[in-house]
């Protein structure tokens, strides 16, 4: 027997425990005989579920009753709106912060205060002064991936190694020169690191804030099936969640092995 | 020397006290110049202030006393004028071997196009024998190739000075041999003006044409100005065949292992701003009849 590779095996071994799990899933959820009432969906109706949503994914019917495409479409551009702003923000104040230990000291107070809160603490706040709950969303999705993004940017430029600085200067770069050409590349990891932090904590809370404030969104979605009492939904969208989570993140994966190197 | 294209005058630096208490004095009264073309190395302990030297020479230190003149204008600030090749060869990691000397090159001739930037680099490559290998990135090179990279990439800017702070420290002996003989074929291709710290005696004498010896710090001074009276072109193999090899080579081992300590107390007080005494323990070898030299 010719001995297999280990991604071949370990693939494998992963749609077997897909196949269990689901096998025990759909035998856990069998109704016995003499009872009736609603029971958790088994994968075969989820999957039947699936299909039919996948088929037309983008319809609009109404308010209530769009695809989940479309649903997902508007929770993806939340984030990428929220983050895109956050990001702009963050790099340029996490450059002054790494550069300058002055304003490291100043401003790190408001950080350790800022950084513990939870995103969705600042909606109350955010609906009233903005007065629009779409744009609050966004709002809070900028708050929540700012962070991460400061911190870490403000950490990878504080530590380019003295050496490559060194090498700036003796070639007369300019300060604009050196922070372009020598401190971000070299901080480009610890700043992508950041970065795909910030994108996985935007899609964790998009949700929780669009099922508070409603209208359109994958979070919305969610609890509108709850509401709608139909399960099959529900969780056919959860794993939706699971899979643009992880495409967002792997996005980012990818960004950081095109800036990432080796010393 | 009336000719000094580098004239270092009553240098000192020195850090100010933690409390109370005499300020730390790294080195003071550092006086020494050199001439256009010149290949000096200065050797010394570990700690002694070699570096620091360096790097006021550099323009990366600030001096706290005296002045460093380079071709007629005091030296402040980094420069390309001044190229520095670091311990720790200090290539851009990112950027390919090419793309670091290029960006040295093109940080020198600004107008320069993309193509003559190109070009220019490959050449100094193709000068350390690393012509084929620009597009690797330096953690895919030999430790012996990358600071053949960072020869290339600070020869390629043509500075008046050559600064190197212990360039092959971090090398093994065969690697070593292997670049000292492509630094001295480049030196020679471009009649560079050349300061390199080294503690490695054969090193020194290799490559120098004189040798600048620094007592133990704090408080270090350039004690001695060293000739390396050996004719080039100089072979490794060849010099250890000369009578003079043996005798710089003692006064050397001797300066590091007994004099480097008592220097300052044999001279403790020469408050004149002078250059080093020269000494040529070559010249004393020499002549066919050895003798025991004066010293």
């Amino acid at each position: 027997m010719a001995p297999s590779s280990l991604p071949l095996r370990a693939a494998i071994l992963s749609l077997l425990l897909l196949a269990i799990l689901l096998g025990a899933w759909e035998l856990a959820v069998q109704p016995p005989a003499n009872t009736h009432g609603a029971r958790v969906p088994g994968p075969s109706k989820i999957f039947e579920h699936a299909v039919n949503e996948l088929s037309d994914p983008f319809y609009d019917a109404g308010p209530n009753d769009k695809g989940i495409g479309l649903q997902l479409a508007y929770s993806i551009a939340r984030v990428l709106s929220g983050y895109l702003l956050a990001a702009m923000m963050a790099i340029p104040a996490g450059f002054v912060i790494g550069m300058s230990p002055l304003w490291r000291r100043a401003l790190d107070p408001y950080i350790q205060v800022l950084k513990p809160i939870s995103p969705l603490a600042w909606m109350p706040l955010a609906l009233y002064v903005i007065k629009d709950s779409a744009t609050s969303a966004i709002f809070v999705i900028f708050i929540c991936s700012i962070w991460p993004m400061l911190i870490n940017t403000a950490f990878g430029v504080a530590s380019v190694r003295r050496d490559y600085i060194n090498v700036a200067r003796t070639h007369e770069l300019s300060p604009l020169a050196t922070a372009l050409q020598v401190i971000l590349p070299a901080a480009a990891p610890t700043i992508l690191t950041g970065m795909r932090i910030s994108i996985g904590i935007s899609w964790l809370v998009i949700v929780a804030a669009e099922m508070l404030v409603g209208g359109t969104g994958i979070g919305y979605y969610v609890w509108n099936e709850w509401n709608n009492l139909n399960l099959a939904s529900v969780i056919f969208s959860i794993i939706m969640i699971g899979l643009v989570g992880m495409l967002l993140d792997q996005l980012l994966a990818y960004a950081q092995g095109l800036v990432q190197y080796e010393d | 020397m009336s000719d000094s294209f580098v004239k270092i005058e009553n240098l000192a630096r020195r850090h100010p006290a933690p409390k109370e208490g005499a300020p730390l004095v790294v080195f003071e009264r550092v006086n020494f110049s050199m001439s256009k073309g010149e290949f000096v190395c200065i050797i010394g302990h570990s700690g002694c202030g070699k570096s620091t030297l360096l790097n006021v020479l550099a323009g990366l230190d600030q001096a706290s006393e005296g002045a460093v003149i380079m071709d007629g204008r005091e030296v402040s600030g980094p420069s390309l004028d001044r190229g520095v090749i670091f311990q720790n060869h200090s290539l851009l990691p990112w950027k390919s071997a090419l793309k670091n000397v290029s960006f040295a090159v093109q940080s020198r001739w600004r107008d320069w196009s993309r193509a003559k930037v190109r070009e220019h680099s490959q050449r100094y490559l193709d000068l350390v024998g690393l012509g084929s290998v620009g597009a690797r990135r330096p953690a895919q090179l030999s430790g012996g190739m990358r600071q053949r990279v960072g020869i290339a990439r600070a020869f390629a800017i043509q500075p008046k000075l050559l600064l190197m702070d212990e360039p092959f420290g971090a090398l093994d002996a065969l690697t070593r041999g292997m670049v000292q003989e492509e630094l001295i074929r480049v030196w020679q291709q471009t009649q560079q003006t050349v300061f390199m710290i080294t503690h490695d005696v054969d090193e020194a004498i290799l490559l120098a044409d004189r040798v600048l010896l620094m007592t133990n710090g704090p408080n270090a001074r350039i004690a001695e100005s060293v000739m390396i009276d050996i004719p080039r072109p100089r072979e490794r193999t060849q010099i250890i065949h000369r009578p003079e090899y043996y005798a710089i080579r003692n006064h050397l081992v001797e300066f590091l292992v007994k004099r480097s300590k008592t220097w300052r107390e044999q001279f403790p007080d020469d408050d004149d701003a002078r250059e080093p005494v020269l000494v040529r323990p070559g010249l004393d070898a020499a002549p066919a009849a050895r003798t025991d030299s004066p010293h």
